[in-house]
């Protein structure tokens, strides 16, 4: 058992602690808060020259072919920098081209991403707002050999840059909500497809509506077998889950290491807050929490990488206790702060609404512990 | 990272499985378990932990010449993972084999390594922690009782408190004062005293379980030969601080493992107990809790695994075992709060009632948890080494 880091994860945190501290700085990541893209052209070609876009993927479409435990060290470290863009809607919709692609589509659209060419996005939320397979009510008929999609998607991330979207649709009605979904690949541009942006509390996390509206993509957009989607879209699912932990651990941690160091200077009453039992005792709290969060998070990401059966049971509860965790450090981080963390020129609510879009996405705390409940066969 | 086993840590894993098995007495009942035995059992489980010791079953991480096996903590940790899959009987002796022998084998001559080690695994001697005194609890150095030099021996007059198990140790881990005009942190020696010495008095201190489980230690000219010193005069704070270390770490394996006796206990009584004309299992809320209470237990699990792969590494704990006391307070307070829950009005009866779930066995461990929070170091002294030792705040 080794429930650690090898030498080249943490040099890729190094190298990705570095990067973002240059490239992805507060100054930064405000200028895409107030943009639609969320992300500019060059700074998606550098996080593309670093391999990254293509970390995960195949070397034979491009990527780099690591595992998902270096994924995690990438994306902890994205999450401390509370980094905007559409990297992890288009670790979405790779994630499932990968899973579910036959090898003409992953050559075809895993290449682009893993190159810095394309972004993409999954579409599976509608305005049900649920994360189980009933969520889909979008349909897909077929008729003379091609799918008319229809219906509404919603929550869904980076859509508004995204060069294909992975649509999950229903294709056949069935008493099991499992059964029937189907995944298809629609590129952007393709006719009755639009893309509204969403105002969102997270301007670092951009949230889409999409409406198909008779949108018709030939037999050759439809990934894996016709109605049987779920599959791999619930191992995507988990991934996904255990990949925006990862990120939250990181920006919990972030926030623990401001507050700490703010609590070592701020002076009141004439000693440094830090050395008073009710700040002290707080970011204690704080560092437990966080610690707590990474545990399960680095355990679910060892186990969706070896796909072990308790890989969701892992994915749940690590996001069960990461939801609440980052939330609670953000909310702690400005109270230890004081006014000048309620301020906008602070960072910290930056972290603190990252927590709540976080929390709210691929299912909250009280969504994942009913299915801890379920797997545990309570 | 890789949460595999090794085909040796798997065949280990399979010689405690059966070895368990074959030896976990029929007549043992386990329903989830308290950390400290309680005194109706005491007999029956130093037989255990002979059987234990017999089998090669404790101590494992201990060097061979002194009653250990020379494994590593990877080892421990399976066995004690194997012990709660089992439900197996608490060890008694628990304060001897977390600390004082871990504390010996550190400090101790060879003489003392070769005296003390063995009885404790074998559970000849039981051993109990002479720390805290009516006036020095959370500020442990500013301990009183005295250790007068005279001749080869010191006299030692004095208090301890909250001492559980002295009622029954042959042996005492003692800090006492031999200096004191130093600085309250460099004036402590580590002894370890003979509790059948002339002059050791022992008085139960009934606790608000109605059990006595600690006691009142009163040593009056208690004399102490200067070779049943440990580690160097006035240096016992650090000697201390080594056992704390021990603990903390006998915490991480031990009391984790029992915690997770105590939650598949806490899940099946869930299951028979009804709320609303339903099973509590099938209640939402409680669906909640109960799955919480499994993730923050696996979250202990986890960062416990963590420091150990430190330790495997050669570093030393680091924030994940200061953590791994604080939570498992909270998660045992939890757990035994929530066991109350489940079982509603029904909480209210006690042992003795034909009516109490259990023969009153979750009242007595939701009472008993209560003082998680105090002993071995509060939870407010706890947050105080983590945001200082680890987080580098400033001291008050």
């Amino acid at each position: 058992m080794d429930f650690g880091f090898n030498q080249e994860q943490e040099l890729l945190r190094n190298t990705a602690r570095k990067f973002l501290e240059n490239e992805c700085t507060s100054e930064f990541v405000r200028a895409r808060m107030a943009e639609p893209a969320g992300v500019t052209d060059a700074f998606w070609t550098k996080l593309a020259e670093q391999g990254w876009t293509g970390l995960v993927y195949p070397e034979e479409f491009g990527g780099t072919g690591l595992g998902f435990v270096d994924l995690t060290v990438l994306m902890e470290e994205m999450g401390r920098a509370v980094m905007p863009g559409p990297f992890f809607s288009t670790l979405l919709g790779g994630l499932t081209i990968l899973e579910a692609g036959s090898a003409a589509q992953k050559k075809e659209w895993l290449t682009k991403i893993a190159g810095g060419e394309a972004k993409a996005a999954l579409a599976f939320t509608e305005p049900n707002a649920r994360w189980d397979a009933a969520a889909v009510a979008v349909t897909a008929r077929e008729a003379g050999g091609k799918y008319t999609l229809s219906g509404t998607k919603l929550f869904v991330l980076d859509a508004q840059v995204a060069d294909v979207i992975v649509v999950v649709a229903r294709t056949r009605e069935s008493k099991r909500p499992e059964e029937g979904l189907s995944l298809f690949l629609v590129p952007k541009g393709t006719r009755g497809l639009s893309v509204k942006l969403l105002p969102t509390m997270d301007q670092t996390r951009k949230l889409c509506e999409v409406k198909l509206e008779d949108v018709v993509v030939g037999a050759e957009a439809l990934m894996g077998p016709r109605d049987g989607g779920w599959t791999p879209l619930a191992r995507v699912l988990d991934r996904a889950t255990v990949a925006l932990c990862a990120e939250m651990c990181g920006g919990a941690q972030r926030v623990l290491d401001m507050t700490t160091e703010y609590a070592k200077i701020r002076i009141a009453f004439g000693k440094p807050i830090g050395s008073y039992q009710g700040v002290k005792h707080r970011a204690a709290d704080m560092l437990v929490e966080s610690e707590n969060a990474k545990s399960l998070t680095y355990y679910a990401a060892w186990a969706v990488d070896e796909n072990v059966p308790e890989a969701p049971l892992a994915a749940s509860m690590a996001k069960a206790y990461a939801s609440d965790a980052f939330r609670k450090i953000a909310g702690a981080g400005i109270q230890l702060h004081g006014g000048i963390g309620f301020t906008w020129e602070h960072d910290l609510h930056l972290y603190f609404k990252r927590a709540k879009s976080s929390e709210f996405t691929f299912g909250d705390a009280t969504y994942h512990r009913e299915r801890v409940a379920q797997l545990i066969q309570l | 990272m890789d949460f595999t086993l090794t085909p040796e840590q798997q065949a280990f894993r399979e010689r405690v499985r059966v070895w368990l098995e074959a030896n976990i007495p029929r007549e043992w009942k386990s329903m989830g378990s308290t950390e400290v035995p309680r005194p109706e059992a005491y007999e029956f489980l130093k037989r255990w932990q002979g059987k234990l010791h017999e089998g090669g079953f404790i101590g494992v991480t201990w060097p061979k010449e002194y009653g250990g096996q020379g494994l590593t903590f990877m080892e421990e940790m399976i066995l004690h993972q194997e012990m709660a899959l089992q439900k197996a009987p608490p060890m008694l002796n628990v304060l001897g084999v977390g600390m004082a022998g871990p504390t010996i084998i550190a400090y101790g001559t060879e003489a003392q390594k070769k005296r003390y080690p063995e009885k404790i695994l074998s559970c000849e001697e039981i051993w109990c922690q002479g720390y805290s005194e009516p006036n020095s609890g959370s500020d442990l150095a500013a301990l009183q009782t005295r250790a007068v030099k005279d001749g080869e021996h010191y006299v030692i007059n004095g208090q301890k408190v909250w001492t559980s198990l002295a009622h029954m140790a042959d042996w005492m881990m003692l800090l006492a004062r031999t200096d004191p005009s130093a600085p309250k942190h460099k004036g402590i020696t580590y002894f370890l005293l003979d509790m059948h010495a002339p002059g050791v008095t022992v008085k139960p201190l009934k606790q608000l379980t109605g059990d006595s489980e600690f006691n009142e230690v009163f040593f009056d000219n208690v004399r102490v030969h200067e070779s049943q010193v440990l580690g160097e005069v006035n240096n016992g704070w650090a000697v201390g601080l080594t056992t704390l270390m021990f603990e903390r770490l006998a915490l991480g394996f031990g009391l984790q493992v029992r915690l997770r006796i105590s939650l598949e206990s806490m899940i099946d009584l869930a299951r028979r107990m009804e709320k609303d004309g339903r099973t509590v299992t099938s209640d939402p809320v409680m669906r909640q809790k109960i799955a919480q209470l499994w993730i923050d237990t696996e979250a202990l699990k986890y960062t416990g695994a963590r420091a150990i792969t430190k330790l495997l590494k050669g570093e030393l704990p680091g924030p994940e075992a200061s953590a791994g006391k604080m939570g498992w307070v909270e998660t045992n307070q939890k757990l035994q709060e929530l066991a109350m829950e489940i079982e509603g009005p029904y909480s209210q009866l006690a042992k003795g009632s034909d009516r109490a779930v259990d023969g009153g066995f979750w009242q007595y461990a939701f009472l008993r948890s209560r003082a998680n929070s105090i002993e071995g170091g509060t939870t407010e002294i706890q947050k105080n080494i983590i945001g200082e030792r680890v987080l580098g705040l400033p001291k008050g």
